[in-house]
C-alpha cells in the first residue's frame, strides 16, 4: 500500500509530493514503523495544520485516516479507546448522542474544527475555547499506544513510560507513530449550549469581560476588527457560551453539506471583501449591545466547518495563519502593539480569534497552550510585506515572553522557536530516530538533512 | 437514522464496502454477525461496531473459496441470531486481467469466487429467506458486469454471471416478499483499488457507496447502480455499437 501524492498544507501554501504509507491496520502500522525506509516518515493526520508540522519532504508521509475503528467505550466513566485516525466529528456523531434528558458525552476539548484526528490532536495537543476551564487535549489522555522504530511497541501513561508520554503530548509527531489512544470524554447535562455575544468597545473592555466571565462560562473566545485604527482600535465582539441543562442537541454532519469545489484564481479575501465583512460581522448584534440564545454546540464552536475547503478561498497562493500567546502580565500591552501593528500594516485579518488561557499546565514537553492570552490571525500571502509583518508580530510575542504555535506556523525563527520552549532539549531525546518533518528541520529540532 | 434492517450479515465483513455498510446499521442499533476469513480484522471491526452501537456482533470464520463449505456457512450465519432481515454478499477480487489470460488456473478461480460462490451461498440463503416469507438478500456485483471489456472480463463475466444469477432469484423470491439487490458499484477507494491511481469524479468513497446501499435496502430496490451516474455511463457503454466499442481500449 505504498504510492505517491501530493499534500498541502491548510494554508495552502505549500503542495508537496511524498511517498506515502497507507496502513489499514494497527500491526500493519506498527511493521511500517520498524521497517522505516531510510529517508524518514511522519504521520499525517487529517491535514489540518496550517503551516509545515504535518509535511516531510525529501521523507515519507504515514497516512492515517484508515486507522479510524473505534475500539471500546465504557458508558461508566467515559473512557474511550480508539485508533488515531478517528476524527473528533466522528466521535461526536457516535458517542454524543442526546439521553432523553438532553445530557450526552462530549470531547472534552474541542478545537475550532471537528475534522482532526485523534492523533494530530494529540500531536499538537489541541485546546478549545474552554482551554481556561478544561486545559488542553492531552489532559483528558489517559494512554497513548505508540510505535517506535528503536522500541517497537509501547504503551504510554502518566505512570508507565511517562517521560514518552509528556513528549508526545504535543509532540509534533515526533516520538514515534500514535496508534490509538484511550482519552476520558465528558458527561454534560446539557449538550446544547447557552449563548451571549456582547459588542465590546476597546481591549481593556475585552479583559474585562473576559475576567468576569471566566467562572461562570465554560467557552470564551472573542473577535476583534482589525481594521479599525485610532479610538476604534481594539472594538469587538465577544462570545461566550456554556452548557444548557436539561437541552440536547443533535451532534454536528459528519461532513459539511457544502464545500469550496475548487480554488479560485485569486484569493476572494481582499481589501474589500474584508471591509465588507468586518462591517458586517460587527453589525451582527444590530442596535443591540449584546444578545442570549440557546443553540447546538456545533455552529457555535465550528463555525468554520460550515463550509468545506474554504481554504481554497484564498486563491492559489494561500494565506498564512498566525497564533501566538503572550503570559498574564503582558497580556494587555503586547496584545495592543499586536493589533497597532496589524493596523499600520493595512493587512487586515478576516479570522481573528483572542482567547485567554487560563492557570492549568499543559503537561507536553512541547505544549503551545500556557497561561496568558492568545491571538490568532489569518492573512493571504501577499509576499514579502506580509512576511514583514509576520515578522513583526513574532517580533512583539517574543519581547513579551510568548510563543508562537506551531501548528499554525510557517516562519519562525529557531530562535523563537527555542526561546519560546524551553523544554526542546529535553525533547529531543525522545524523538523517534526514523521521524523528521519539515517543522523539525526548520526549527532546527532536527539537522536540515533528512535522517 | 431511520430504522433499518436489524439483523445483519455481512459476508466478507472485512470488506471496505461492507464495513461501511455495517457501522450504518450498528449506528441504528442493528445485530450483526460477521462473516470472513481474517480473524483479527473480524475483532477489530466487532470492536468498532459495538461501540458504535451495535446491539450484538458474531463473528464466523469462512473462506469463500472453499465451496462445499457455504452450505454450513449459511446455516450458521441464519442461526446466529435465529433468522436475519438483511444479508450482503461483498467479497471479492478484482487480479489483473492479463494474469488471467496467462494463467488458467487464476481465471478459474476468478470465475469461481466471484460468481460460483456468491451464487451458491445466495441460493442457500434464499431457501432460508424464502420460508421466513421477508428480508433482502444483497449482493455486490459491478458495473463491469454490465458488458465485457478487455480490461477486465474475467472478473467481469463473473460479476455479469452474479447479475443473471440474481435476476432469476428475484423472479423466483418475489412471490414470497423477499426483496434481491444487485449493487453494481463503479470506481469505489478500497483495499481492491489501492494499486490503481485513484481521485476524480468517477471515484467514490465507501462510505458514500454504503449510504446508497442502505437507501436502496429501504427502498427495496432490484439494482443499484452507485454512485447514480453509473447508470447512464453504462447505458451509453451497453448501447456503444460494437465497431465503435472496439476502437475503445478501457
Ligand atoms: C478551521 C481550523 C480551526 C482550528 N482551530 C484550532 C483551535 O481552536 N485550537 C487548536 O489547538 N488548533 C486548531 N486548529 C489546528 C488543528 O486543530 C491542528 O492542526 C490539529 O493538529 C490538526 O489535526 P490533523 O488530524 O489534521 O493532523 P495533521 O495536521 O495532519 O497533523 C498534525 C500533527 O500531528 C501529527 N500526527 C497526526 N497523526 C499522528 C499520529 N497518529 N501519530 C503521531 N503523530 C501524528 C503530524 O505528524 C503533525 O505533526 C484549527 C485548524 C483549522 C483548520
Ligand atoms: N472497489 C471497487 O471499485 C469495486 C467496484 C465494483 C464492485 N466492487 C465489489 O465490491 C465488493 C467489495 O469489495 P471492496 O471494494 O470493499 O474491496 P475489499 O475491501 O478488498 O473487499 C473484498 C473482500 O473480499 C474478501 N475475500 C476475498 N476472497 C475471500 C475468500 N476467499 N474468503 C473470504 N473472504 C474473501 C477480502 O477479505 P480479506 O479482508 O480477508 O482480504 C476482502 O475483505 C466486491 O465484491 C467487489 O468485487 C468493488
Amino acid at each position: 500500500m505504498t504510492g505517491s501524492a501530493v499534500f498541502a498544507s491548510w494554508g495552502n501554501r505549500l503542495r508537496i509530493a511524498h511517498p506515502v504509507l497507507r496502513p489499514a491496520t494497527r500491526d500493519g502500522a506498527a511493521a511500517m514503523v520498524a521497517g522505516g525506509p531510510p529517508g524518514g516518515l511522519l504521520a499525517h493526520g487529517n491535514g489540518r495544520s496550517y503551516g509545515d508540522v504535518a509535511l516531510n519532504p525529501g521523507g515519507a508521509l504515514i497516512a492515517m485516516r484508515r486507522l479510524d475503528r473505534f475500539i471500546a467505550f465504557d458508558p461508566e466513566t467515559g473512557l474511550l479507546t480508539c485508533e488515531a485516525g478517528v476524527t473528533l466529528a466522528e466521535i461526536l456523531a457516535v458517542l454524543a448522542r442526546p439521553a432523553a434528558d438532553g445530557s450526552g458525552w462530549l470531547l472534552p476539548v474541542m478545537p475550532g474544527t471537528r475534522f482532526v484526528t485523534v492523533g494530530g490532536a494529540i500531536a499538537n495537543d489541541v485546546h478549545g475555547k474552554n482551554a481556561h476551564r478544561e486545559g488542553s487535549f492531552g489532559r483528558h489522555v489517559e494512554a497513548i499506544e505508540l510505535a517506535r522504530s528503536d522500541a517497537g511497541r509501547l504503551v504510554c501513561t502518566r505512570t508507565e513510560n511517562a517521560g514518552l508520554f509528556a513528549a508526545t503530548l504535543g509532540g509534533l509527531g515526533l516520538t514515534g507513530l500514535i496508534l490509538s489512544a484511550t482519552l476520558r470524554l465528558r458527561r454534560v447535562a446539557g449538550l446544547a449550549l447557552e449563548t451571549e455575544d456582547i459588542r465590546f468597545d476597546t481591549l481593556a473592555d475585552f479583559f474585562r469581560l473576559d475576567a468576569e466571565s471566566a467562572d461562570g462560562w465554560e467557552y470564551t473566545a472573542a473577535w476583534v476588527d482589525c481594521l479599525a485604527r485610532g479610538p476604534r482600535l481594539g472594538r469587538g465582539l465577544y462570545s461566550r457560551a456554556r452548557h444548557a441543562a436539561g437541552v440536547a442537541a443533535p451532534p454536528p454532519a459528519r461532513a459539511p453539506r457544502f464545500s469550496v469545489p475548487v480554488t479560485p484564481p485569486v484569493s476572494a479575501v481582499n481589501g474589500a471583501s474584508l471591509s465588507a465583512f468586518n462591517a458586517l460581522y460587527l453589525r451582527r448584534l444590530g442596535s443591540r449591545r449584546s444578545r442570549r440564545a440557546v443553540r447546538p454546540y456545533g455552529p457555535v464552536l465550528f463555525p468554520l466547518d460550515a463550509l468545506g475547503r474554504w481554504n481554497r478561498l484564498y486563491g492559489p497562493k494561500g494565506f498564512f495563519q498566525f497564533q501566538a500567546v503572550v503570559p498574564p502580565q503582558a497580556a494587555e500591552a503586547a496584545t495592543a502593539e499586536l493589533f497597532a501593528a496589524i493596523a499600520a500594516s493595512g493587512q487586515g485579518s478576516m479570522l481573528v480569534v483572542l482567547k485567554r488561557f487560563g492557570a492549568i499546565a499543559s503537561e507536553g514537553l512541547l505544549s503551545f497552550p500556557m497561561p496568558g492570552t492568545s491571538l490568532a490571525l489569518d492573512f493571504p500571502d501577499r509576499g514579502a510585506s506580509t512576511r514583514a509583518l509576520l515578522a513583526r508580530l513574532e517580533a512583539i510575542v517574543m519581547a513579551a515572553g510568548g510563543r508562537l504555535y506551531p501548528a499554525k506556523d510557517e516562519t519562525m525563527a529557531r530562535a523563537s522557536f527555542e526561546a519560546g520552549y524551553p523544554a526542546h532539549a529535553a525533547f529531543r531525546a525522545h524523538i523517534d530516530p526514523a521521524f523528521s518533518s519539515a517543522f523539525a528541520r526548520r526549527v532546527g529540532l532536527l539537522g536540515d538533512t533528512v535522517r | 437514522m431511520s430504522a433499518g434492517p436489524s439483523r445483519v450479515a455481512l459476508f466478507g465483513a472485512t470488506s471496505d464496502i461492507a464495513v461501511a455498510y455495517g457501522r450504518r446499521c450498528a449506528e441504528a442499533g442493528a445485530r450483526l454477525v460477521l462473516v470472513g476469513r481474517d480473524p483479527a480484522g473480524l475483532v477489530a471491526s466487532a470492536d468498532d461496531l459495538r461501540v458504535r452501537g451495535a446491539a450484538a456482533v458474531e463473528i464466523l470464520h469462512a473462506d469463500f473459496a472453499d465451496l462445499a463449505g457455504l452450505p454450513a456457512v449459511a446455516e450458521a450465519a441464519w442461526a446466529a441470531f435465529g433468522g436475519l432481515d438483511l444479508a450482503l454478499v461483498a467479497y471479492g477480487a478484482l487480479p489483473d486481467q492479463a494474469t488471467l489470460e496467462a494463467d488458467p488456473a487464476a481465471l478459474a478461480e476468478t470465475l469461481e469466487l466471484n460468481f460460483v460462490s456468491p451464487a451458491v451461498l445466495a441460493d442457500r440463503l434464499a431457501a432460508r429467506f424464502e420460508a421466513a416469507r421477508a428480508g433482502t438478500i444483497a449482493v455486490i456485483t459491478s458495473v463491469a458486469g454490465d458488458r465485457g471489456r478487455r480490461s477486465n472480463y474475467g472478473y467481469g463475466a463473473a460479476k455479469g454471471g452474479c447479475q443473471r444469477f440474481l435476476e432469476g432469484l428475484r423472479h423466483r423470491l418475489a412471490a414470497a416478499g423477499v426483496t434481491v439487490l444487485d449493487i453494481r458499484p463503479g470506481f469505489v477507494a478500497t483495499k481492491m483499488t489501492a494499486h490503481l491511481p485513484r481521485g476524480g469524479p468517477l471515484w467514490a468513497t465507501p462510505d458514500r457507496v454504503a449510504a446508497d446501499i442502505a437507501r436502496a435496502v429501504a427502498r427495496r430496490k432490484a439494482v443499484l447502480y452507485t454512485p447514480w451516474f453509473w447508470g447512464f455511463i453504462m447505458m451509453i457503454v451497453r448501447a456503444l455499437p460494437r465497431p465503435l466499442f472496439h476502437r475503445t481500449r478501457f
